[in-house]
């Protein structure tokens, strides 16, 4: 039952992650995405999706997807039916699946996040309907595979699991919301296991939104750059396996890293722009810290959401400056949207990784462009391939709508 | 202690604005009227239910958040304003914090598609007003924005089941006290887009819009109060789970219940389409509400509606308990059950 929820117990459960996946443009699995990011290669190159030659931008971080997938459970017509999103979601579920050698079950909750789910066929629905509206070829199709709830069943369907599923579509902190609403289950006792992340592929409507918002760069974006000019998009997914610590240890799972705080506010200032001094961020920043029962002096790096908007930036460093106080001078601060652009409801998570990669590898993610630091960085941007002792990473994700949302994960060791 | 009240209950349908009008429709139990929805490239229209005009202006559409709003999020945010009602002012002076969680399937597809007609058409010129109205999470800002509340927001996607999924979420939030109060809200809208996928699946469908909320909290209400008893496990159904044991699997978690309980069901009344959920709960001896057949299909608002008129009913004194049964359009199956408690403490 999803209520009432199991009787609660005194302390609550601690939470750790035993699988982790991710695809972004810098390729397919853990190991290309962490040498990547720690040598801050930047994955960006002209779209090659869909016609942008009456576009502002024409570049984006595409991915290359694999000539095939793993194999799963999925038939082989739920195969041909799969959409580029939900091809992404399952490449990374699959390694995360494997990494935490998870068995088939019944109550296993599955919490995604996305903001256009197979929104590309959606747009081939769309077309087709206002282009040949006597004829309904595929349409049903489209219709159905278009929709996040889909998706979600097709990761269910791929590896043999029930359970609710709950699609959390915040924007782009939609990821971010995500991970954290899983935690809460876990941590609250209303499950063992969570299978939780973020998805989002490219699609002409969403980059021509940003477009015509003007909010995206001409070049590869530049976060926290004092002459930044927007944002570039980009396309991916990571997924993660959470479970109680002691649903962990009693199976022998190896653990990879433990969540241990999570915050989640609305900034009501406008639809589109943050607050100037960053409150709701501040807000989840300083609440995740408490609920972690942690101080920032014990944050060892930030991944910022560092869009490379101006709006977002400053607002976020006017907020880091006001959470972090002292010990904001030392603070190691990146954007990874500087390698893989703004993967939208997937951000959230793929950042997550990217700061648990951090804490199992020990290095910090540089964010490698020339130029000069926007003066209201109170922080250290971290500009070059740098090893580093962390115990302790906080990620960021604020969201169009004003959706914010911080994780913090701390190293196992 | 585990207990969620429903504090209040708000609506808007095909049958108007509030929820009287919800009320009387479905104990008149007649279909309200279909207006014709012109179809690009047809030459015939699409029959839909649609959300009449209000009364008069509402007061909220003054808001500068709410000005140029799209439908859904007029729906969400009349709805949602009912569901509070005396609760607003201490809400909008931060003295009560209230969390959110909106319920979309189709969201924002009016604004969405001109958007992406005009993209079609030379994305050089798409209009920056359009876009940020065509994210899902576009409701669920305005309502905060309206509220004043920066507390924790959810946008949710799915099917129908997805409601009872965010009154999940929002007990989850009250258990764990982030929050004082959670309002949780399914809506949609109507276009021609949405009535025309409804007809490639069924063309006897018939589209509706609106939206339906609920206003929860730990406290019971004074005197007496609807209370959430359960909210059963999400059953899915597809390519590899049938979609009558999901339906089934809802009854065997909810109470059998008895003649003087009531019965909120999913049902469209059409014949193929209900089968499953009719023979789950064929047994059923007390009385049965479908608002789908009277009010249209609306995905997340119909499961609204349905939780909404359980709750009306019991808070009127007609029934004890209800039971909710939602089986969505697409994926999953859930249900509710709601009671009405009385306030022993203050007697």
């Amino acid at each position: 039952m999803l209520f009432p929820p199991p009787k609660k117990t005194e302390n609550s459960h601690r939470v750790v992650i035993t699988g982790a996946g991710i695809v972004t443009a810098l390729g397919a699995g853990w190991r290309i995405n962490a040498d990547g990011f720690r040598r801050g290669r930047q994955a960006f190159r002209p779209v090659t999706l869909f016609d942008v030659s009456r576009q502002r931008s024409k570049i984006a971080a595409e991915i290359d997807l694999p000539p095939e997938l793993p194999a799963t459970k999925l038939s082989a017509r739920q195969l041909a039916r799969l959409d580029r999103a939900t091809k992404m979601l399952l490449l990374a579920a699959h390694e995360a699946w494997a990494q935490a050698g998870w068995k088939p079950g019944e109550d296993l909750p599955l919490v995604l996040g996305t903001t256009g789910g197979g929104m590309a066929l959606g747009e081939h629905y769309v077309e087709h309907a206002l282009k040949t509206p006597d004829s309904q070829r595929q349409q049903s199709t489209r219709l159905v595979n278009y929709q996040a709830q889909n998706q979600a069943l097709n990761v269910c369907d791929a590896f043999d699991f029930r359970g609710s599923i709950t699609i959390i579509t915040n924007a782009c902190a939609s990821g971010a919301n995500a991970v954290g609403h899983a935690w809460e289950l876990l941590r609250t006792g209303r499950a063992e296991r969570v299978f939780t992340g973020g998805h989002d592929a490219l699609c002409q409507m969403i980059f021509a939104g940003f477009d015509s918002l003007q909010a995206l760069s001409l070049t590869p974006c530049r976060p926290f750059d004092a002459e930044r000019n927007g944002l570039s998009l980009g396309e991916g997914a990571a997924m993660l396996a959470l479970e109680t610590l002691a649903h962990a240890q009693a199976r022998g799972a190896v653990i990879l890293g433990e969540v241990i705080g999570y915050a989640a506010a609305t900034d009501i200032h406008h639809l589109t722009q943050p607050h100037p001094q960053g409150d709701a961020a501040f807000t989840t920043m300083t609440t995740a810290t408490a609920v972690a029962g942690i101080t920032p002096e014990q944050v060892d790096y930030v991944n910022a959401h560092g869009t490379a908007t101006p709006h977002n930036d400053s607002t976020e460093a006017v907020a880091i400056n006001r959470w972090a106080g002292a010990r904001v001078a030392t603070l190691p601060v990146s954007s990874t949207k500087a390698s893989i652009g703004h993967t939208l409801g997937a951000a959230g998570a793929i950042e997550a990784v990217a700061c648990l990669m951090t804490l199992r590898e020990q290095w910090l993610p540089p964010q490698i462009v020339a130029g000069k630091s926007d003066p209201a960085c109170g922080f250290q941007i971290v500009r070059q391939p740098t090893d580093a002792s962390i115990n302790v990473a906080l990620t960021n994700s604020f969201g169009f709508g004003g959706a914010n949302a911080t994780v913090i994960m701390r190293r196992w060791a | 202690m585990s207990r969620v009240f429903v504090h209040g209950v708000g609506a808007v349908s095909p049958a108007g604005w509030g929820v009287e009008a919800l009320r009387d429709a479905l104990r008149k139990g007649e279909r309200i009227p279909t207006v014709e929805m012109a179809r690009p490239g047809w030459n015939k229209s699409l029959q839909v239910r649609a959300v009449p005009l209000p009364s008069g202006r509402p007061a909220f559409l003054a808001h500068p958040r709410l000005r140029r709003s799209s439908a859904i999020t007029q729906h969400t945010v009349g709805a949602a304003l009912e569901a509070v009602g005396a609760d607003l002012p201490s809400i909008q002076r931060g003295e009560f914090k209230v969390g959110l969680v909106v319920c979309l399937m189709s969201g924002s597809v009016t604004y969405s598609r001109r958007f992406f007609e005009e993209v079609l058409k030379d994305p050089s010129v798409a209009s920056p007003m359009l876009f940020p109205e065509t994210v899902y999470n576009a409701p669920g800002s305005h309502l905060a924005a309206y509220l004043n509340s920066n507390t924790v927001s959810f946008t949710l996607v799915g099917d129908d089941s997805c409601f009872l999924q965010g009154v999940a979420v929002a007990a989850g939030w009250l258990m764990e006290d982030v929050v004082q109060g959670c309002l949780v809200v399914g809506a949609e809208e109507a276009d021609w887009l949405v009535a025309d996928a409804s007809h490639l699946f069924d063309r006897r469908a018939v589209q509706g819009a609106g939206a339906g909320a609920m206003y929860l909290r730990r406290d019971m209400p004074v005197n007496s109060g609807v209370e959430l008893a359960c909210i059963t496990d999400a059953f899915s159904f597809g390519f590899s789970k049938d979609r009558a044991e999901a339906v089934k699997n809802v009854r065997a978690q909810l109470p059998v219940g008895n003649g003087n309980e009531l019965l909120c069901l999913a049902a469209h009344g059409l014949p193929r389409r209900d089968a499953d959920e009719e023979n789950a709960w064929r047994d059923w001896s007390g009385t049965r509400f479908a608002p789908k057949q009277i009010l249209g299909e609306a995905f997340t608002a119909s499961a609204a509606w349905q939780c909404v008129a359980a709750c009306d009913a019991l808070a009127r004194g007609e029934f004890k308990a209800a039971n909710v049964s939602i089986v969505g359009a697409s994926r999953q199956a859930i249900g509710a059950r709601f009671i009405r408690s009385a306030n022993t403490q203050s007697k």
